[in-house]
């Protein structure tokens, strides 16, 4: 580390925001820490850890009304104070000097302009070139960047390419004009794992290639640890550690971090309880629970039968023509008592559809699904209604699915009023209650709406309400996706504790490759409609058969090894 | 010590707030959104009072002179005409006639005996008016508060009804999609594609003068904006993912509709009303000033705003001022109410 040239330092950085009820929220509470030149650093935390703000702060992006940042901060970009600087002199630094890459590519291009156009454009105005010389460097950029024929693809519109590719756009954009700071804010969390693992690559070449340092944000550890010189770890406005990768990953200091690094779900080994933040907070150290064992027994009893399911959708196609889309075809599987069959694969795949057809949320082409021996898919609405009850779903989006009107007592006693359970409001107010405490939640939860809880609390109060109704089966759609490792964590131990309880058979539908394995028995690979493999969890996870599912394995981010760091 | 910080985190902990109570607490923090709030609700209570005859009852009496000024206005005038009494020409003393040498006295004392016989039970017509009188000697100012209390009477059911209509149908195209929306929206093209103006004229010739045809009227042709709002809101919501949720746990297609998607798209109506009452008043002025809303015997702004341009010529110009200073008031303050509201209920806005 003797060649560490600082480039930029953030020093005592605090930032509050005024809440609208007077009140102040503290994201950042004075945190300090710098950026070497030709190095990447990784700024990990989960949601309200105050890294995005921390990324906006550099960028100048913080809203300006509502939002203080104590005079004493400062950031220093090569020994410059960016939070002293005029509007003109950030705006030349930014998309020059420092440029910045969001999580979302879709909504961070604009729908209107060509590709092209749109990198030419940084170009014009950051390095002056003229429209023509833009042009051909722009299309040299997205060679670069690895899209396959960049002359055609710089005529395209956004929509016309496909998430990884309009990430691989926003890079090109973002290392145009050669800045020294490039910003990545969780660049691959909306994609899938293969794309995940190429935009890594790619952003780990363009960072050796430009000696450019790259501030890489994120909430997963696992992703840094491959290329990460340095880690940061954020927990509520404070930095927990920071150091070299090696020294954070293999000799953590802090609690935090050793919790973080515990609590996602790892392929190698699967703990019958996952660890959780709160375990290494404690005075006594974390013991790992043994390890559980997994996979179908043959005298399981099968509760869900599909067979040859298809799904097709309808796509117009000019004025009167209609093309049909198979977002399913021909899958078939078998779901036990008690078990859970875990269904993974990349968006598009069909999986989703799997389960909302389960659910008659969208309408079979053909196939049946027996649930105790009789055809759901076949039933009139009335006699599915009796079935409604006993198979359930969990959506991935916990701020979505959950009415905002309603509080949380009438979203849990809504299904059992409309089926008839328990024969009057406290009676039912009773049941409500008890399943709160089953999930984790206080009784007085129950006056409160659902913009008052976190996304995990959230997610809590979506599976007490599926329990309402004491389902047979349980459809987990990316359910626990969209949460923190942390609470992901709670939220997978919490759904274990159910199975083992009511014998719940789950529906386990993920991207996520270690979360299936650590939750399945069996594991169902499907691309573009198909089941392309299905077995065991162990057993596909450790011999898969088919190229594919290698493949998906082969890109999940293996974290940190020693062995990373000596090549 | 851990036990002490458990309760006093739930002591102090706020109380629980619904989407609308937030929506409140920013309203009024908002202080010109506040003030136009309470105008607003002035005027309703005063709509309130005139319909139930607390105010205004005697609008209709000829309570003064035909066109007198408002009395505050009217200063200049009196003096001119209180200085002369007639007589100032005459000359010559005053002679004092004792009763018996008066010719007339005999006559003087039957007519003072008769008096009683011929007095008028009518009040006299008084000059001091607030805001002067009309071309019949009605009093402007009660004039002016009945029609507002009509306005406001039209101007809130025609609202009321028009969003009714518009999100029922609006409600349906957008939930159900497919057939259902293609008839409606057929149905909402038609009445879209004749201007607005010429329908309400047609409506109003072919259905009379009087309340209920014109709120009638004035809602019939202005749902079309609420129901294209409410369509869009519909086929946005209906794809959510608390919709699908409902619709896993049983809710029937009624219940999402009404009862789940309809709170959520609430905020949106609230201001569709106040957009509309302001809208609708406006449109009764118009038909009343052009003789096509309420009834000869009834008044209302526009129907005051009708007997103004015979009496500008003559100069008389109260009547306009009464209403001007009313109508302008109520839609200011409700338009500048609507702003607020948007502010105050859009989730996305801070």
């Amino acid at each position: 580390m003797t060649d560490r040239e600082i480039l930029l330092s953030v020093r005592d950085l605090k930032v509050g925001f005024r809440l609208e009820d007077g009140g102040r929220f503290e994201a950042l509470k004075g945190i300090n820490f710098d950026i070497p030149r030709n190095r990447t650093v990784a700024l990990v935390g989960e949601s309200g850890s105050g890294k995005s703000v921390t990324s906006m702060a550099i960028m100048r992006l913080l809203p300006e009304f509502g939002c203080e940042i104590d005079a004493a901060s400062e950031i220093l970009f090569e020994g410059k104070n960016l939070l002293k600087a005029t509007t003109g002199e950030i705006r030349s630094l930014r998309g020059r000097d420092i440029t910045m890459i969001f999580q979302e590519p879709m909504t961070s291009l604009n729908p209107v302009f060509t590709v092209g156009d749109q990198i030419a454009e940084t170009l014009i105005v950051h390095a002056g070139l003229g429209r023509a010389a833009a042009a051909a460097r722009a299309v040299e950029l997205l060679r670069e960047v690895g899209l396959p024929e960049p002359e055609k693809r710089a005529r395209a519109y956004p929509h016309q390419l496909s998430g990884g590719q309009q990430q691989r756009v926003m890079i090109a954009i973002a290392v145009a004009c050669e800045p020294k700071l490039l910003i990545a804010d969780e660049p691959t969390t909306a994609l899938d794992v293969t794309i995940q693992k190429q935009i890594l690559e790619l952003l780990a070449n363009l960072q050796k290639k430009h000696g450019m340092s790259v501030l890489f944000i994120t909430h997963d550890l696992g992703v840094v640890g491959e290329f990460a010189d340095e880690v940061i770890v954020m927990r509520h406005g404070v930095i927990r550690e920071q150091g070299s990768s090696r020294q954070v990953f293999e000799a953590p200091q802090d609690a935090y971090t050793r919790a973080l690094m515990a609590c996602r779900p790892a392929l190698a080994h699967r703990p019958e309880r996952l660890a959780v933040i709160d375990d290494f907070l404690q005075p006594e150290p974390y013991v790992p629970p043994p390890d559980r064992a997994r996979g179908y027994a043959p005298e399981d009893r099968t509760v869900l039968d599909v067979q040859d399911l298809c799904v097709n959708f309808d796509i117009r196609e000019g004025l009167f023509r209609k093309r049909k889309f198979e977002a399913v075809k021909n899958v078939s599987f078998k779901l036990a008592k008690g078990r859970t069959l875990g269904i993974v694969g990349e968006s598009g795949s069909g999986k989703t559809t799997v389960g909302l057809t389960l659910m008659r949320l969208r309408q079979a082409a053909s196939g049946k699904a027996l649930f105790d021996g009789k055809d759901i898919l076949a039933m009139n609405p009335r006699e599915f209604k009796d079935y409604k009850r006993r198979i359930q779903i969990i959506f991935q989006n916990p701020y979505a699915s959950l009415n905002p009107r309603f509080t949380v007592g009438s979203i849990l006693t809504e299904p059992l009023r409309l089926h008839g359970i328990g024969s009057n409001q406290a009676e039912r107010e009773k049941i409500v209650r008890e399943l709160l405490d089953r999930v984790g939640l206080p009784s007085r939860a129950m006056g409160k709406y659902a913009h008052e809880f976190s996304g995990g609390q959230r997610q809590r109060i979506a599976i007490a309400r599926c329990l309402t109704l004491k389902p047979e089966i349980l459809i987990c759609d990316e359910s626990v996706s969209a949460l923190d490792v942390s609470v992901q964590a709670q939220v997978l131990n919490l759904l274990q504790d159910l199975q083992d309880e009511f014998k719940l058979s789950y529906l386990f539908i993920s991207h996520d490759l270690a979360v299936v394995k650590h939750i399945s028995d069996q594991v169902m690979v499907m691309n573009k409609g198909e089941v392309v493999e299905q077995a065991d969890s162990d057993q596909i996870y450790r011999a898969p058969a088919c190229d594919y599912t290698r493949r998906l394995l082969g890109s999940i981010p293996r974290g940190w090894t020693p062995a990373a760091d000596a090549a | 010590m851990p036990t002490s910080n458990v309760a006093s985190s739930a002591a102090t902990e706020p109380a629980s707030r619904s989407l609308w109570s937030l929506g409140w607490q920013r309203l009024k923090r908002d202080r010109v959104g506040y003030v136009s709030l309470w105008v607003v609700v002035f005027f309703m209570v005063l709509g309130a009072a005139v319909w139930s005859g607390l105010l205004a009852r005697g609008w209709d009496q000829e309570v003064g002179n035909p066109n007198t000024a408002p009395m505050w206005a009217a200063q200049e005038k009196l003096q001119h005409t209180g200085t002369s009494d007639g007589m100032e020409g005459a000359t010559g003393p005053i002679i004092r006639l004792t009763p018996a040498e008066d010719p007339i006295a005999d006559m003087l004392a039957a007519a003072e005996h008769n008096k009683s016989k011929y007095q008028t039970m009518e009040a006299p017509k008084t000059d001091a008016l607030i805001l002067g009188s009309d071309q019949r000697g009605r009093s402007v100012f009660e004039k002016v508060l009945q029609g507002t209390g009509t306005s406001m009477l039209v101007g809130i059911f025609g609202a009321l009804l028009s969003v009714a209509l518009g999100t029922v149908l609006g409600a349906f195209a957008g939930y159900f999609g497919g057939k259902t929306d293609d008839f409606l929206m057929w149905f909402y093209s038609v009445f879209t594609s004749v201007p607005d103006m010429l329908l309400l004229l047609a409506f109003a010739a072919v259905a009379g003068r009087g309340f209920t045809t014109l709120i009638l009227v004035l809602s019939f042709t202005s749902w079309t904006g609420v129901f294209r709002l409410v369509r869009a809101e519909y086929m946005k919501q209906r794809s959510r993912e608390y919709v699908q949720a409902a619709d896993a746990i049983g809710a029937s297609h009624l219940s999402r509709m009404f009862v789940h998607i309809l709170p959520n798209i609430s905020h949106l109506l609230l201001v569709q009303f106040s957009l509309l009452l302001v809208g609708l008043i406006k449109y009764e002025v118009i038909l009343s000033f052009l003789g096509f809303g309420v009834g000869v015997k009834q008044v209302s702004w526009g129907s005051i705003l009708g007997e103004v341009p015979t009496e500008l010529m003559q100069g008389y110009w109260w009547q306009l001022l009464g209403v001007v200073i009313m109508m302008s008031t109520l839609v200011t303050a409700v338009s500048m109410l609507t702003d607020a509201l948007r502010d105050a209920l859009d989730p996305k806005v801070k």
